[in-house]
């Protein structure tokens, strides 16, 4: 296990240098001059020369890419243009905003996802099924921040349940769970979509598998034959469900934020987007980075945890 | 089985087409559903009661009538009309940026997976890089830095299909290239172009098409999240997303400015992504519950 652990932590810091050379070089891509573009042409000449010290655009290209990378990995994201503030102080400040939101979300995915996913597989082709199915299509085709609106529409104006927008006092328990319901529900409501549909094709294929015609052949009831047999084995994949649908669950965290006006990652790119805050956004999306690294590699090792066969390939 | 039979003419293609689509009513559904949004695209110059951008401020954010079907924006423009014109942008955003990007991932992917090699690792290496940045966040940041416009909304979608579809092309090429028909190409002297352009590729159409399909209902999606942000092509022009960004701010007292694009979106990734699912199931068997 351990040369597992090894092996793979190893392959994580190429692709995590990889991906953060990626982000480096679309955001270096601004047509013109960055300073320009964040200041207006009205600008003086020597206001655009600060700023492009501040943003460090006066050194080569290759000292920008050696300091933004040794940065990253130090933590030293630069400060944001529009606050003045060091990029990773404002990103921990809003970090548990969004921790709660993907946690609350991943975990209404799963807890409604794999019952469905495997009642659907279990009377596959029944109207059950049939229903569960498209309910799971229409979640898929929902565009996050569209299903945002609708939630505030109905439980937020009509029936005055919860806030329009979400921003909690984080010592506030009460206050945070009340924050966090619609906004979690919505991206809950997708995330149910996708695993729900991952632990049917997940569960049909370990239903067709020898053991479990031999588990029912010998008279096992069949809700052992489901639970045991199958959905034990069909859980397996669906470990790296996380690691698949990060994505997902990223992309659509950030339109929820914007929707509800929540603090968190998302809310700090559109306001970066607004401002034109290069190194606001830049730093983000080194965030991301990290974060999706650091997930995949978990899921992998946990994968790993659960399927020996896994380490051995 | 492929969608694509060699043997046989143009009729003989349409009804296998129209039996794979008999297999499952899911893609039969998505279809209709479709050719309507098309419909209402192509001709929205002349079915939209309005003009999309002509400005009512006396009968502004006035609510369904018989007048104004699904009433007007804060505008006072009419919001039938400008989602009509929307489906324009949608459509062609999300078929043109996926069409981009299937065509350059599938060269890539062929590449990789025919030559081989460091070829192979170069190109693969370079398409993972680009698909573990998260779809949104990849277009949010080439539109945010290219500026946001309808060709930078298209090069950035394109940009995040293109590694998925390199993914697709190189697997079924792998399998593909060892068979003894491309080795008897080969023997014969064809030319590495014609053996993947005549060969390889027509083997994965079928699993392409399928896919593009899938991915357009996410390029409609992304575009029209993009444009929500702020992202995409710039008012006055009717966009879906953007429809639904300027109602945002009147989300307490008129809903409905908001609410009725976003159906349309909704019909419409609801109907590529039942046609891309019916089809996967029709055409491969193996994939029928993935």
């Amino acid at each position: 296990m351990l040369k597992y652990v090894l092996k793979r932590l190893g392959m994580s810091i190429p692709i995590l240098i990889a991906v953060l050379t990626l982000v480096f070089i679309i955001i270096r891509i601004v047509p013109g001059d960055p300073a320009m573009v964040v200041l207006g042409d009205q600008a003086s000449a020597e206001a655009l020369a600060a700023l492009r010290t501040k943003m460090g655009l006066d050194v080569p290209l290759i000292e920008q890419y050696f300091t933004f990378l040794s940065g990253a990995f130090r933590g030293d994201l630069g400060t944001s243009l529009l606050s003045g503030r060091a990029v990773l102080d404002e990103v921990m400040t809003v970090l548990p905003y969004t921790v709660d939101l993907t946690i609350a979300g991943v975990l209404i995915g799963v807890v409604f996802g794999v019952p469905l996913g495997v009642l659907t597989a279990v009377y596959r082709n029944s109207v059950t099924d049939y229903i569960i199915r498209v309910f799971s299509l229409l979640g898929l085709s929902f565009p996050a921040f569209y299903s945002a609106i609708l939630l505030i529409i109905v439980f937020s104006i009509q029936f005055n349940m919860f806030p329009v927008i979400s921003d909690p006092d984080l010592s506030n328990y009460g206050q945070r769970f009340r924050h966090l319901v619609l906004p979690a529900t919505n991206l809950g409501l997708i995330m149910v979509a996708y695993i729900t549909r991952s632990t049917r094709s997940s569960m049909l294929e370990v239903l067709r598998e020898d053991y479990v015609r031999t588990a029912k052949a010998k008279g096992v009831p069949r809700l052992v034959v489901i639970t045991r047999h199958a959905l034990k084995n069909a859980l397996i994949p669906i470990v790296t469900v996380i690691g698949l649908y990060l994505g997902v669950l990223i992309g659509n965290s950030v339109l929820t934020e914007i929707v509800f006006n929540r603090p968190g990652l998302g809310k700090l790119i559109l306001d970066a987007l607004s401002e034109r805050d290069y190194t606001m956004l830049q730093g983000v999306m080194v965030v991301y980075a990290f974060i999706i690294v650091i997930v995949n590699l978990i899921t992998d090792l946990t994968y790993g945890l659960v399927d020996p066969r896994v380490k051995h390939q | 089985m492929s969608l694509f039979p060699k043997a046989g003419g143009l009729r003989r293609s349409i009804s296998d087409l129209v039996r794979v689509f008999n297999r499952n009513k899911t893609s039969w559904f998505g279809l209709v559903l479709l050719l309507f949004m098309v419909t209402l695209a192509v001709f929205a110059p002349w079915i939209s009661p309005y003009d999309p951008i002509d400005q009512d401020i006396l009968h502004r954010l006035s609510p369904a009538s018989a007048a104004h079907w699904l009433g007007t924006d804060h505008f006072g423009r009419d919001i039938l009309s400008r989602i009509l014109w929307g489906a324009r942008i949608s459509l062609s955003v999300g078929t043109i940026s996926v069409l981009m990007g299937m065509t350059v991932g599938t060269v890539l992917g062929i590449l990789a997976g025919y030559k081989g090699k460091y070829w192979d690792y170069l190109i693969m290496g370079v398409m993972d890089v680009f698909m573990a940045i998260p779809t949104l966040l990849m277009g949010l940041m080439v539109v945010a830095v290219l500026g946001p416009n309808l060709v930078n909304l298209t090069i950035a979608i394109a940009l995040t299909v293109a590694p998925r579809f390199a993914r697709i092309a190189r697997a079924p090429t792998l399998s593909i290239k060892n068979r003894d028909y491309i080795e008897a190409g080969r023997a014969m002297g064809f030319s590495e172009l014609r053996i993947m352009a005549g060969h390889i590729f027509p083997n994965i159409l079928g699993e392409l098409i399928v896919m593009g399909s899938l991915w357009v209902a996410t390029a409609v999606r992304i575009e029209a999240s993009l444009s929500f942000i702020g992202l995409g092509v710039k008012p006055p022009t009717p966009t879906w997303g953007g429809m639904i960004r300027e109602g945002f701010q009147n989300i307490l007292s008129e809903p409905w400015v908001s609410v009725y694009p976003g159906i349309f979106i909704l019909i419409t990734v609801l109907a590529f992504n039942m046609l891309g699912d019916g089809l996967r199931d029709a055409i491969d068997p193996k994939l029928r519950n993935s």
